[in-house]
This record gives C-alpha cells, structure tokens and sequence, in this order.
C-alpha cells in the first residue's frame, strides 16, 4: 500500500478568503496522477466523509496542466474566529498525507 | 505587436527581496514595478487594528529600492493593500514610509494615494437599494453590522489605480486592492491582451511562489503580449516550470479555472503552459470575460472584545480521560467565582472562556477524523474574552488558579492540574477582531468607492 503523501509532490490546504478552505494535491509525473485519480481514493465522497462536511458543499477539480487535484469546501470556522485554529489554513490537509492507494 | 514589462518586486512589500534580483528586473526595462502589500490572510486583527503586519524597517528597505529603481527609469511604481488591511491607517503609514525615504535620498515623484476605506452611510444607502449582495459563504448583513465595524474597504479593481496613472501619478498607493489589479493595470493601459494582462497579474502577484523551489521571497517578471506572456524569476538559481506556473493558479482559489475580478472573471481553461528554457514559461491562451457591471468585494472587520489567553498542559492519565468534564465543570463552577468578584455587574454572557485541546483536535476542530484520539499528554489553550479590558484581566488571573487546582474525583486533597509554562501564567492580547462581511457591492462606475489624493514630493 502507497500513500498519497508518498505518491504527491506536494500536499498543501491553504485559505481561498476569510469563508473558504482549498487543498491542492499534486504530482510530479502524469502517470502518478492518473494513477491516483483511477484509484478513486480521492473523491468529492470520499473528501465529505474524511472530513465529515456535506457532499454538496464540496467542490472537486481535476486539473490536467498542473498535475493536479483541488477541492475546496466552505472554512468549517470563518477564519480568525474564536472557534478556528488555522489562521492561514495550512494544516487542514493531514488526513490527505495518509490516504492509502491499492498497489 | 504589444510587450508590455512587469516587474513584482516580491510577493508582498516588508518580506524583502534580493536586492540583486530587482537590479536584474530593472536593467530589463519595465514599464511598471508593483508590488502587493497585504491580504486578509493572516486574519482580521490588521484590517481591524490598522496595524501592519510587516515591520517599519523591511517594508521601508523594499519600498526604497523599488523607488530608486524607478528614478532610474521613469516608469510608474504601484503598491497596493498598504498596511496589509488596506485601509487608511495603512495607506498613512506607507505613505509616511515613502515621504521619509524621498527625504533621505532626495527622490521627487508625484505620489497618488488612492483610500479604499469606506463611508458607512454610502454602504447603508447601498444595502437599502439591494446593491450589496452575499457572496457564499457570507455572515449575515443589515445597517447594524455596517454600523459596528471598526473598518470596512472595497476591493478596488484597476480602474482607479488607471485614473491616477493618467492624472500624472508616479508612485501609486492604494488602500486594499485586488492583487492581480496591480499588476495589470499598466499592460491594460497599454493595450496588452486582456486574457494575457490578468493571468500574468495572477501569477506576478505572488511573487517567486509560482517557481519549482522557492527559496524566499523575491522578484519576477513577465512579458505581456497580444495573446499569449512569457515570466521568469530574476534570480537565475530559481527556475519556472511549465507545471510550477500552471500550479500556480491554484494557490489560495477556490476554483483554480475561475479567478473573479471587479470588471470580469479570468478564465484559464484553455491556457497552454509552454518551457521557454529551464527557467521561464509561456503562456497561451487565457481568457478574460468581462463582465456586464462592476462589482466591488467589501471586507469588514468589527471588534469582538478584549482577550487573554492562558496556555497550559496536561500530563496526568486520569485527568486526560475525563478531560472534558473536567473542562466543562471547572468552566460552570467558576461562574458563581466572577458573579462574586463583579457583584452580579458582569454576568455568564458577558465574559466568554474557549479552551482548545492540542493533541487531540486544536488544529482542525470539527474537520478532525482522529478526534476521538488523545496523546499522553495534552496543550490547552484558553481564550478568555470580555467586553472590557480590565474585566478580561481579572477573569483570566483568577481563572488561571482556580483551573490549576480544579479537583477531579480520583485524588482526594489538592492537585494541580496544570503546567504553566510561563509567568504570570496569562497574556492579555488586547482587543480582537472578526470578519464580519464577504459581500459585493455593486457600484455605478468603478471609480465611486475610492478616494484618490495627489501628494508631490
């Protein structure tokens, strides 16, 4: 079993604004990516259930000339608000690094 | 055939540069040096404070050699977000930054000081015709909150930084502004592809985060053509690949195809990434929409009272397994200790006390998968915030102690619970802010919502 965060150049969740989280997962080569998106590990319903977030909250891209994958979700706490521990965003992507792909 | 050369100082103003790395950006001839100075990203408290977020020193050295630069050239320098929140307070100090460096190396330019902060009663009279719409997500809206804020800009697109431009400005500082606007403004005056202008603004904005290793902040410039822009970092041990720059486009939008401005949405779909060498990229086939009005993107920050904050942890297995009652009970007994202390003056929904749990979920709250997780030991960080600064002060102090020796049921005589790693074991932080608006205005034209202001130095 590979995981993701083996597989990815880079791994990152980052603020799009004060009211949206985006995660960027991307690869090096065209074969690891395609690998990973025909593995279906990373999916709009596999993202809502990891991250317990509606479905139809979730917004999924494919993006050929980067390499990569993005999906973006409403901030589950508007940034700088009492209840949100991530000012810029940047370490809502762990569970991502984790995701096991089949060999 | 038009070239128009744009040259990003760094991708943001006060992080700095190498000074090497703008030498070469300007012995290739822009026609325009920009730089962006702010964002809401590091949170509410500078748009609601006015406080910048980098220091007098940096920000002054990398505004000096951007202003150096452009004695040496006569072409116009552009600054915009000033003070990181954008507003007033933060054009003022940029622009106190710059009048000292003209004084000390005896630069002359005419200065445009364009102020994004925004009258209150225009915005209500705005809301009333239902000009100011949600974008989504967005908190709730009415005249209250506009009249709460602390501050509130408009996310100016490039018109008013043109208008300036034409009315003989040298030196541009604008109060909170779209990044891309201060890139592509100067290509669009000069008849650059308008498709090509915002996507090469788009990835100018950044800085050098669009190259394969970034190494620090630094300088980038780009050529803008009819239909297609070449960039390439100034630095030649930095390099852009034709997949560091299309990556690009994703960093911090939602929609990485998508980019929506003012006067229209940048549209990347078709855009071809080309390798120039091992160092620069070309990029084809960008498209920009414009649209049918201009829309100006309100952010607004209001004051959500004084905090202190206390950090502790927690080593002890049998407090970690019954961590949230012992949490919660600790919070409900000590309400009856501030009734006593304010004689019923400040009572349980005037002071508010948030514990968050490292270890456990203190990065990623309700997104957390591991949350039923605990580690042998535990960080809890308190915020204990109050209307009142005096009142957040005592709260915290007394909350500190009667936390530190807060029983649970398996010892019998007095613990303590806690590990302070510091003294006093609390830090007031003074006032705090939120976000309270992500809306867009619809104004009649895009110049109404922007004071400009000529200063010659």
């Amino acid at each position: 079993m590979a995981k993701l965060g083996d597989l990815a150049r880079l791994i990152r969740s980052k603020n799009a604004g004060a009211f949206m989280l985006t995660f960027d997962v991307m690869f090096d080569d065209d074969a690891t990516y395609q690998r990973v998106l025909k593995s279906k590990v990373l999916t709009k319903e596999k993202f809502a259930q990891i991250y317990q977030v509606p479905e139809e909250e979730v917004l999924f891209f494919e993006h050929e000339a980067a390499k990569a994958i993005k999906i973006s979700i409403p901030r589950p706490y508007v940034q700088g608000a009492r209840d949100d521990g991530d000012a810029y965003g940047g370490q809502q992507h762990a569970p991502l690094v984790e995701l096991e792909l089949p060999d | 055939m038009t070239e128009v050369r744009v040259l990003s100082a760094s991708g943001q103003i006060g992080s700095g540069f190498l000074e090497s790395s703008l030498e070469r950006g300007i012995s290739l001839k822009p026609h325009v040096i920009a730089c962006d100075g702010g964002s809401t990203d590091a949170g509410p408290a500078h748009l609601g404070s006015g406080k910048p977020h980098f220091s007098h020193e940096g920000t002054k050295r990398d505004l000096r050699l951007m202003l150096r630069g452009r004695a040496k050239l006569d072409v116009p320098v552009i600054v915009g977000s000033c003070g990181f929140g954008g507003g007033d307070a933060g054009v003022a100090w940029m622009r106190d930054i710059a009048l000292e460096i003209a004084k000390e190396d005896g630069l002359k330019f005419k200065m445009a000081l364009v102020r994004s902060e925004q009258d209150k009663d225009y915005l209500k009279r705005r809301y009333r015709e239902g000009r100011i719409t949600p974008l989504n997500p967005a908190p709730p809206i009415s005249e209250e909150i506009i009249d709460k804020s602390a501050h509130i800009v408009g996310m100016m697109g490039h018109e008013p930084i043109a208008a300036a431009i034409e009315n003989g400005a040298q030196v541009v500082l604008a109060g909170r502004a779209s990044d891309t606007a201060l890139f592509s403004t100067v290509p669009l005056m000069m008849g650059a592809g308008p498709g090509p202008a915002w996507h090469a603004a788009k990835i100018l904005e950044c800085g050098t985060a669009c190259v394969v290793q970034r190494k620090r902040p630094d300088s980038i410039m780009a050529w803008i053509r009819d239909d297609h822009f070449d960039v390439e970092p100034m630095d030649m041990d930095v390099h852009c690949s034709a997949q560091s720059v299309a990556s690009h486009t994703l960093y911090e939008n939602a929609d990485p195809f998508l980019i929506t401005e003012p006067d229209g949405t940048l549209d990347s779909h078709g855009s071809r990434y080309e390798a120039l060498n091992d160092r620069a990229v070309r990029v084809y086939g960008s498209q920009f929409r414009k649209a049918e009005r201009t829309t100006i993107k309100l952010e607004g920050a209001e004051m959500a009272g004084y905090q202190a904050i206390i950090i502790g942890g927690v080593r002890e297995p049998f407090i970690i397994r019954q961590l949230d009652s012992w949490l919660d009970a600790m919070r409900d007994k000590f309400a009856a200790r501030v009734q006593e202390m304010f004689a019923g003056r400040i009572g349980p929904n005037d002071y508010d006390i948030h514990v968050r749990v490292y270890g456990r979920n203190g990065v990623m709250g309700k997104l957390e998968p591991h949350a039923d997780q605990l580690g042998h030991e535990v960080a809890l960080l308190f915020t204990i915030t109050t209307a009142e600064e005096a009142a957040t002060d005592a709260i915290a102090k007394t909350f500190a102690h009667f936390a530190l020796h807060y029983p649970i049921p398996e010892w019998r005589g007095l613990i303590s619970g806690i590990a302070f790693p510091m003294a006093p074991a609390h830090v007031n932080r003074g006032p705090v802010y939120r976000f309270n608006l992500n809306h867009i205005v619809t104004p009649e034209d895009p110049l109404e919502m922007f004071r400009t202001e000529f200063v010659e130095v």
